[in-house]
């Protein structure tokens, strides 16, 4: 069961982020995206981080792509017209992205503890949030303080860089 | 059982992707929604090692909150982000990275 929804998802996620990279209209891209998002999601939850599963559909396949797309809306964006193909770039990324997943396939194969099976949880009804919480308000308290701090300086950020003339 | 492998694996497709659409496409917008793909993969692998190292039992949170941080920072950079990218638009009416080359030697 667990294996069965761990490859469905998996090759959704991994499909739906190719065509983000494949298609030409922006907005069938976000689309693939908030879908690969969905995917990803429904692997943390297999994973039991349900919290950060559901923080995931909420926060970036809601709020990050909605503004995505309202961007995309913004700006008009229409199909990207076909350019002649910049070989550099092609060549380089295509080797650049193979030599990555050849190390990674290495790196991975070459340790008996990666091989390891999904070791049982002592207590799988345990409430994740209550736990999560205790965490992050106990061990982290200073890193959400800034974080939080961070999220104003990001907003007034954004309202200064949106206004018509910058001084 | 899908092993430890198996998520690291998925992870670092995802994350190929996501690299390989910075590299290859040429709208801004498209380049951003990729970057996006890569940090959501590192949060994978996060999730996934914080679920096969257990500490008595119980998932390793200290990942789930590194997670929970990542993907704060992301939406701020997603805000910022977009916001540069319009006021770009707004100066130069492009957003194809070939048409900004005022700082290419």
């Amino acid at each position: 069961m667990l294996t069965a929804a761990f490859w469905f998802f998996a090759t959704l996620m991994i499909a739906f982020g190719v065509s983000v990279v494949l298609l030409r209209n922006p907005i069938s891209c976000a689309m693939c995206l908030v879908m690969s998002f969905i995917a990803l999601a429904a692997l943390f939850i297999t994973l039991d981080a349900t919290f950060i599963g559901i923080i995931q559909i909420l926060v970036y396949a809601g709020a990050v792509m909605v503004l995505f797309l309202f961007i995309i809306m913004l700006l008009d964006l229409r199909t990207e017209e076909s350019r002649r193909l910049n070989v550099g770039a092609t060549v380089g990324g295509v080797l650049v992205v193979s030599g990555f997943i050849t190390f990674l396939v290495k790196v991975v194969t070459s340790d008996p503890s990666f091989a390891q099976k999904l070791p049982p949880l002592a207590n799988p009804q345990i409430p994740d949030v209550k736990l999560i919480g205790m965490t992050l308000f106990h061990t982290f308290w200073l890193p959400f303080e800034v974080i939080g701090a961070l999220l104003l300086v990001a907003t007034v950020g954004v309202i200064v860089l949106s206004k018509k003339s910058l001084r | 059982m899908p092993t430890l492998a198996n998520y690291l694996i998925a992870s670092g497709l995802l994350f190929a992707v996501g690299l390989g659409g910075v590299m290859l496409r040429r709208s801004i917008i498209v380049i951003f929604m990729s970057l996006e793909m890569m940090l959501s993969a590192a949060n994978l692998s996060l999730v996934a090692f914080s679920r096969y190292g257990l500490i008595n039992g119980h998932q390793n949170y200290d990942a789930q909150i590194l997670v929970f941080f990542i993907i704060t920072v992301a939406a701020a950079e997603v805000a910022v982000g977009l916001a540069i990218i319009v006021s770009l638009y707004r100066a130069r009416q492009t957003t194809h990275v070939e048409d900004l080359d005022t700082l290419k030697f």
